[in-house]
């Protein structure tokens, strides 16, 4: 009820933009403009190299245009890779990070003010390209624990970023993962040691701010035998009518006994109710349970963006190891969301767990597509797969596009998939007890994802069931 | 309380009430009983706003409000309430969760503070055992997987929550056995005051053993064709619907 009331906010509000000085490289993509952002850096030959093979392999992909929605081709060649506000890009204490900056988080609701915040939270935060404060990482380093972004691990923490960076997602992978790799300018970087429970959670903010640029995070988090960590990833962007690309990379590594899990609440503007402008969010984010015993869980809260092609996967390498998959993809208005995930099963006993809950509304139109692998020398591994859609009014559709494949008869897997409509007498119902359509709406769309949000933190299960209402709010009558 | 004056409404084109007057007041219990299909429901429907049925004439008077002026969410928040005949499964959404966000709707509608998590546990509580509910109820999602009687008696419990001036109650009685007819009955007999009233509406006389109306309507094809004390509701009882039917006819 509390929450419900919250949904006064008709439109997205994280719209604005920060006017802020900024250092931006000039639009376009070579192998020049990659030898400037590797120098902006700093960084060591090691990252260079490795960043230009990735561009030479990119130069030889194709866009992939298989999910299920069409967009304007984008040029590659009008973006800029690189924007960071001028004065001070990486303060050395939050008292030095500009005031217009720390005022844009403020207005998000982040506050990287360590005294303001929970304990139980420590940020990185990441504006356009460069992360700009990381807070309560002294807290953590008395555990052996670094968060830092990934401009740093790769100065202070070669030898790791090394050994962990591409070992999940190379840069060969895909089109996006590859363009990535060559172009990627901050992120989060998360060790933790052997035997250690981190005690806050970590969580990285990212803000596009600047226009005609691109983001193309990376991050990282490594959690060593019998560690735990509990990471949170939220994103906003200013409203503009032009669309804007975010391509991502995550990757996870769980050695044995490990455990990470990772929450997402993207929030990207999605463009206005006529389909103009919003960001194309084009994410590579797989996991992988190295170790025996390990359990990667991903879950995630979708609202935003216009266009999500997003399939958080995890490679059960690992002998009896656990993946998991929540999911809440909401699209209103003009979006499109394709998203899913792969669980690949390699090791014996493997574990995994899909649940998938799509809302459509508006002109939305909701993919699934998952893919669900079980090799032949996984013995007994299990799989569970739910997919739901909700339909709301009769423009948005809604798909499920499963792929099974099984090698071996010890294993066992389910999908379960069902549709349903947010019907008149549902809603006459709530309204006859005294509630309106908005709130009607909010209550029954979150009844139906209250499995996936009952595995988010609390603060940000919250959040997340508030936006579900925002993102949905005119979608009725 | 209710003044309705030649109500005429429409489902899907087709003529379901034709011309429909009756005045409710304070402190008093209206059966309206009818054989299948004469527009028991659609007036329950009608009353409390379902946006399928066309009100196409007549008007209706809730507590001094032009009651088509309201929107189903107003006229529950004004204090009408029905209890439905068949009550809508809401997954995922706690009972109680449902209950307090419509009960502090209404309040702040009134004017009044919201009650907090722990004040709405406790009054729950309290009209919980007003309706014989176990207390798992407070916590398993709206009506699902409830059985019949349990959806049943879950409206009678909102009602109670909600405390209306005006409860429709459209067929509370189909599909419950002796026991739970006794117990919802007996809760809206105890929610019975004179500054409230109810409509039952119902097929059978049997509800009436247990809830005794002031005045009972008989309604067939659309209109009213007879009115009368509770012992009209015997009558029916004996004699059966086509009596009245030929009567209606005659006239």
């Amino acid at each position: 009820m509390d929450s419900m009331e919250v949904l006064v906010n008709k439109e997205y509000k994280y719209g604005f933009v920060t006017d802020v000085a900024t250092d931006t490289v000039p639009a376009g993509l070579n192998e020049d403009i990659i030898r400037l952002i590797s120098q902006k850096k700093g960084e060591p030959e090691f990252m260079l190299n490795w960043r230009l093979k990735a561009f030479r392999h990119w130069l030889t992909m194709e866009e992939p245009h298989w999910p299920n929605f069409t967009y304007p081709k984008i040029d590659y060649q009008s973006i800029s890779y690189y924007s960071a506000p001028k004065k001070n890009p990486k303060a050395n204490s939050i008292e030095e990070v500009d005031k217009e900056i720390l005022e844009t988080y403020e207005k998000l609701g982040i506050s990287l003010n360590e005294q303001k915040r929970l304990s139980g939270v420590a940020v990185d935060a990441v504006f356009d390209s460069v992360s700009v404060a990381t807070t309560f990482q002294e807290t953590l380093a008395k555990q052996g624990i670094i968060f830092c972004s990934m401009s740093e691990a790769i100065q202070k923490h070669p030898d790791l970023v090394q050994k962990y960076l591409g070992s999940v997602v190379p840069p060969t992978d895909n089109f996006f993962a590859a363009l990535n790799s060559a172009v990627f300018t901050d992120g989060s970087f998360c060790f933790i040691p052997k035997g250690v429970r981190c005690p806050m959670e970590l969580s990285t903010y990212f803000r596009i701010n600047a226009a005609e640029t691109g983001q193309f995070e990376r991050t990282l988090i490594v959690a060593e035998e019998g560690a735990y960590v509990s990471y949170l990833e939220g994103c906003t962007a200013p409203i503009r009518d032009t669309n804007q690309l975010h391509a991502a990379v995550v990757e996870l590594v769980a050695l044995d006994d490990a455990q990470i899990k990772y929450s997402t609440v993207q929030n990207w503007y999605a463009g206005n109710k006529q389909g103009l402008g919003g960001i194309y969010n084009f994410v590579t984010k797989r996991g992988k349970c190295a170790g025996k015993n390990s359990k990667i869980s991903w879950t995630q809260v979708e609202t935003g963006s216009a266009i999500t092609w997003k399939y958080p996967s995890v490679i059960l390498l690992g002998d009896n190891s656990i993946g998991e998959f929540y999911s809440v993809a909401v699209v209103n208005n003009h979006q499109n969301a394709d998203t899913g995930t792969k669980m690949t099963h390699i090791g014996k006993n493997t574990k995994s767990t899909v649940i998938s809950k799509g809302i459509s509304a508006g002109q939305g139109n909701n993919t699934y597509r998952g893919q669900i692998k079980v090799v032949p020398n996984a013995t007994n591994a299990r799989n569970y797969t739910q997919c739901d859609s909700m339909l709301i009014g009769n423009k948005c559709s809604a798909n499920t596009f499963p792929y099974i494949e099984v090698r071996n008869t010890s294993s066992s897997v389910e999908h379960e998939a069902s549709t349903s409509k947010i019907g008149e007498d549902q809603l006459f119902y709530c309204k006859q007890r005294g509630i309106d359509t908005e709130n009607a709406i909010s209550m029954i769309v979150n009844g139906f994802a209250k499995e996936v949000f009952k595995n988010l933190p609390m603060e940000f299960a919250v959040e997340a069931q508030k936006l579900l209402g925002i993102s949905l709010e005119g979608s009725v009558g | 309380m209710i003044e309705i004056k030649n109500l005429h409404a429409n489902v899907a084109g087709k003529e379901i009430l034709k011309g429909i007057d009756l005045s409710v007041h304070a402190g008093e219990v209206h059966a309206i009983m009818g054989p299948n299909g004469s527009g028991k429901s659609t007036l329950a429907q009608v009353l409390a706003g379902h946006p399928a049925y066309e009100v196409t004439e007549g008007e209706v008077i809730f507590d001094g409000k032009n009651l088509f002026d309201l929107d189903p969410e107003e006229r529950a928040q004004e204090g009408l309430f029905l209890a439905f005949q068949y009550p809508v499964e809401i997954p995922g959404v706690s009972n109680s969760y449902f209950l307090k966000a419509g009960l502090n709707e209404i309040r702040k509608h009134r004017g009044l503070e919201p009650l907090d998590a722990m004040q709405f546990l406790k009054l729950l509580k309290e009209k919980m055992k007003l309706v014989e509910m176990d207390s798992s109820f407070i916590n398993r999602p709206v009506n699902e997987g409830f059985s019949g009687g349990e959806k049943k008696r879950n409206e009678i419990l909102q009602m109670a929550v909600l405390e209306p001036k005006l409860a429709i109650l459209d067929e509370t009685d189909s599909g419950l056995d002796i026991d739970a007819l006794k117990i919802v009955a007996d809760g809206v007999t105890k929610l019975k005051r004179p500054d409230n009233a109810a409509i039952v509406v119902t097929h059978y006389q049997r509800l009436l053993n247990y809830i005794v109306p002031d005045f009972v309507h008989v309604l067939v094809n659309g209109r009213i064709v007879k009115s009368g004390t509770k012992e009209l509701a015997l009558e029916l009882e004996a004699s059966g619907y086509d009596s009245v039917k030929d009567a209606a006819a005659v006239a």
